[in-house]
C-alpha cells in the first residue's frame, strides 16, 4: 500500500481567518492524506517545529492578511538554516496574481489562491510529491 | 456564499428550493399558510415601534431617520486613516467604522517582532494615545459615532477613545463609540483572541458596567453573528449563536448585581446580509422579535427601550467573489436592499475589490453610493416594513423564528455559550458546514455566477491598494518618540496599578483610562493582562 502523504496545514502570523484552512484540511483528509492542523497564530518557529515533530511531507500555509511574501520568505530561510528545506511548502489564501512569480522565486512550490478546486490541489500535491 | 439549493427537472423547472437554513420554499403561498403556521397579526406583528418589534424599532422607520452608513475603514498610519475618514464624511458618510491592523487587534506594539510584516496592513496601527489623536483629529466626535472593530483589547481601545475625546474637548457623555468587543465570536470565527474565555468575558463585563455609568451614549458591545456566518454557519445559527453570546455577556453583568434595564440598551448586533434575499429579510424580522421576547421573558426587562434589537446589518463578504470582481458591485446593491428591507439602522458593505485588497477610495465610495441610491432614488424610505403581511414573508419569518429557537435550545442544553465554545462544539459545527458548502459550490450544486456558471469572459484586473513600508517606519518612529517623551516612571506605576486591579477583580476601565492618558502602549497594557489572565488555548476540533 502506498504511504499516505502527511501534510501540516498551518496558519502563520496574526490573522485568525481560518475558514479556508479548516475547509482545506477536511478536503485533504477526504482526499486521502494525513492532515495535522496547527491552529491559529503560529510563529515560523512553531510551524517548523511541528513539521519536524510530525514528520510531514508538505507544509501548507493559509494566509489571508496580505503578508504572504514576508512570511514565506522567513519560513524558507529558517528551513534552510535548519536543513529541513526538503519539506515541500505550498500556500493558499488571498494571493494576488502579481505575487505568484515572487513566491516561486522564494521557493514556494504550489500556490493556490482562494477558490482553487479541492481536486486540483489534491492532484497537484500527489503528483509533485512523486516527481520531486 | 450563502445561496439556496435548487433542484430542477429535465425541463429546467424548479422542483425544490432549500434555503441554507434548511427551510423548503413552496412555489405559492396563500392565506392558508399563515393559518397553518399559526400567524397572529396582533401577537406576531403589531405596529412598527411596538412589541415585539417584528416590523422595526421605529414607528416610522426610515421616514423619521435614514440609516447610518459606516464603511469599514483603516490602513497604514493613523494619518492615512484620518484622511480616508474625512474623504468618506465629505461624501456623506454618517458614522465611522475603524479597522485596526492585526498587531493592534492582538495587543502587540508595532515594534514587536511578532508584528513584523503586519503593521498597518489590514487596518491602522495604534500603539498609544498619540495615534488616536492623529486618527480622530478634526472629526466632530459629538456628531459622528465611531465603531471600533476590535475585540480582545476592546477595553483598552474604549479607554483610549474616551481619553482622545476628552483631550479634544468633547464631553464623555456626548460621544458615542461602538467597540465590537465580542470575544466569543472571535473564538468561533475570526480568531483575534488573546485571553482565556472567562477573563475575556469578564473584560467585556467591565466595559459594559463602566459605559453604563460613564459613557451613556456608547454601545459597549456589538455582538457579531456576522463573522460566525462568514465562517460557515447558516442564517438561523447566525442569530441563535449571536443571541446566546449576548446572553452570556448579559449574565456576566447581572452576576455583578445590576438591573437588566440599566445596561442592555448598550447592546448592538452586527449581522450579515449575503445570500438568499427572502431568507435574510425574514431573518432580520424574526431576530427583532426574538430579541424582544428573550429580554422580556428570559431576563424580565421592563423598559421598552431594552427590547430593541439595534445594529449594523451589512458586509456580505463571503457572498463576494474573486472571480469577475465587478459582479460584486451588483451583489452589494442587492445585499444593501436586503438590509433596508430588513430594517437596518446602520449599514456597511464590503467593497467589490475586497477579495483582492484593502478597498481603494473608488471602491469604498461605490459602496457608499449604493446606500445613497437606495435611500434617495429607489424609494426605500417611502414606507416602513414594506413586506409586512405578505403570505410568503410572514410564513418564512415564523419558520425562521422557530428554527432560531431550536438552535438556541441546543446551546442551552450544552450549558451555555462559554461551554459550547470551550469544548469546540460551535467551531466544529461551523467548520463542518463551511466544508459542505464549499463542496456544493465546487460540484455546481450551489450556483455562484462567474464562479461555477457563466465563467467565460476575460479576467478583470483590480487596482490594488499599495502597502507602504515607509508607513511602518513612520509608525515605529512615533512609538519610540512617545516612549521618550512620556513620564516613564508614571507609566510603570500606572501599569502596576492596572495589574493589581486586574488581580483584585476590580473594574479595570478607570485604570486603563489613566494608563492611556499617560501614553502607556497597547502592548504594555496587554502584557499586564496576559500575565494576570494567561492565554486562550484553542480546542482541537479535528
Amino acid at each position: 500500500m502506498e504511504k499516505k502523504i502527511r501534510i501540516l496545514v498551518a496558519k502563520p502570523g496574526l490573522d485568525g481567518h481560518d475558514r479556508g484552512a479548516k475547509v482545506v484540511a477536511q478536503a485533504l483528509r477526504d482526499g486521502g492524506m494525513e492532515v495535522i492542523y496547527t491552529g491559529l497564530h503560529q510563529t515560523i518557529d512553531q510551524i517548523i517545529h511541528a513539521a519536524i515533530q510530525e514528520d510531514v511531507d508538505v507544509i501548507g500555509l493559509s494566509i489571508m492578511s496580505g503578508a504572504h511574501l514576508p512570511i514565506c520568505e522567513k519560513l524558507k530561510n529558517e528551513m534552510k538554516k535548519r536543513k529541513v528545506d526538503d519539506i515541500m511548502v505550498i500556500v493558499g489564501g488571498v494571493i494576488p496574481k502579481r505575487d505568484i512569480p515572487k513566491l516561486r522565486q522564494i521557493g514556494i512550490e504550489g500556490i493556490f489562491p482562494g477558490g482553487t478546486p479541492f481536486d486540483e490541489s489534491i492532484r497537484w500535491i500527489k503528483e509533485h510529491i512523486k516527481t520531486r | 456564499m450563502g445561496v439556496a439549493r435548487y433542484i430542477k427537472n429535465e425541463k429546467d423547472e424548479i422542483q425544490e428550493v432549500i434555503l441554507q437554513s434548511g427551510i423548503h420554499l413552496k412555489p405559492l403561498y396563500t392565506k392558508k399558510d399563515l393559518e397553518e403556521i399559526g400567524f397572529d397579526p396582533e401577537k406576531d406583528l403589531a405596529l412598527p415601534g411596538e412589541y415585539p418589534f417584528t416590523r422595526g424599532i421605529h414607528p416610522l422607520g426610515y421616514r423619521s431617520r435614514e440609516w447610518t452608513t459606516r464603511q469599514y475603514t483603516g490602513f497604514g498610519t493613523p494619518k492615512e486613516t484620518n484622511e480616508r475618514f474625512k474623504l468618506m464624511i465629505s461624501h456623506g458618510q454618517t458614522g465611522l467604522n475603524v479597522a485596526f491592523d492585526l498587531p493592534t487587534q492582538m495587543g502587540l506594539d508595532s515594534d514587536d517582532p511578532l508584528a513584523e510584516g503586519e503593521v498597518g496592513r489590514v487596518g491602522m496601527a495604534v500603539d498609544s494615545l498619540r495615534d488616536f489623536e492623529v486618527a480622530f483629529q478634526g472629526i466632530p466626535l459629538d456628531r459622528i459615532g465611531a465603531g471600533l472593530t476590535i475585540n480582545a483589547v476592546a477595553s483598552i481601545m474604549l479607554a483610549m477613545f474616551q481619553a482622545t475625546a476628552e483631550k479634544f474637548g468633547f464631553k464623555k457623555e456626548r460621544v458615542s463609540a461602538t467597540p465590537q468587543n465580542d470575544i466569543l465570536k472571535e473564538m468561533i470565527g475570526r480568531g483575534a483572541w488573546i485571553f482565556p474565555v472567562k477573563p475575556a468575558v469578564r473584560l467585556i463585563g467591565d466595559t459594559i458596567e463602566y459605559s453604563m455609568k460613564e459613557l451613556p451614549r456608547t454601545n459597549p458591545v456589538s455582538v457579531c453573528g456576522y463573522h460566525i456566518r462568514e465562517s460557515g454557519c447558516s442564517p438561523v445559527q447566525e442569530i441563535a449563536y449571536a443571541f446566546q453570546i449576548a446572553n452570556t455577556y448579559i449574565e456576566e453583568v447581572l452576576r455583578r448585581g445590576h438591573n437588566i434595564d440599566d445596561f442592555v440598551r448598550g447592546f448592538t448586533f452586527n449581522l450579515n446580509v449575503f445570500g438568499n434575499l427572502w431568507e435574510q429579510v425574514a431573518k432580520f424580522r424574526a431576530a427583532r422579535k426574538l430579541w424582544a421576547i428573550n429580554l422580556k421573558e428570559r431576563y424580565g426587562a421592563k423598559d421598552n427601550r431594552s427590547l430593541l434589537l439595534r445594529g449594523i446589518f451589512g458586509g456580505g463578504g463571503y457572498g463576494m467573489t474573486k472571480a469577475q470582481p465587478e459582479n460584486n458591485i451588483i451583489r452589494g446593491a442587492y445585499y444593501a436592499l436586503a438590509a433596508a428591507l430588513g430594517g437596518a439602522q446602520t449599514t456597511a458593505l464590503c467593497s467589490f475589490d475586497e477579495a483582492y485588497t484593502i478597498p481603494t477610495p473608488r471602491a469604498a465610495l461605490l459602496s457608499l453610493r449604493t446606500f445613497q441610491i437606495l435611500m434617495e432614488e429607489i424609494g426605500l424610505r417611502d414606507t416602513v416594513d414594506p413586506l409586512a403581511g405578505s403570505y410568503f414573508i410572514e410564513t418564512l419569518t415564523k419558520q425562521m423564528e422557530q428554527k432560531i429557537v431550536e438552535e438556541m435550545k441546543k446551546i442551552d442544553n450544552l450549558g451555555g455559550m462559554i461551554k459550547a465554545v470551550e469544548s469546540g462544539y460551535v467551531q466544529k459545527e461551523v467548520a463542518r458546514q463551511a466544508y459542505e458548502f464549499e463542496k456544493g459550490v465546487q460540484k455546481g450544486e450551489l450556483i455562484k455566477v462567474g464562479v461555477n456558471k457563466y465563467t467565460e469572459g476575460e479576467e478583470m484586473e483590480v487596482e490594488l491598494h499599495e502597502y507602504r513600508q515607509e508607513s511602518v517606519e513612520e509608525q515605529i518612529q512615533r512609538l519610540q518618540e512617545v516612549k521618550r517623551e512620556r513620564d516613564n516612571r508614571k507609566v510603570v506605576q500606572l501599569l502596576k496599578d492596572l495589574e493589581s486591579a486586574a488581580r483584585a477583580e476590580k473594574n479595570i476601565m478607570p485604570y486603563l483610562l489613566e494608563c492611556c492618558k499617560a501614553y502607556a502602549t497597547v502592548g504594555e497594557m496587554t502584557k499586564v493582562f496576559k500575565e494576570v489572565f494567561g492565554e486562550f488555548k484553542e480546542p482541537s476540533i479535528f
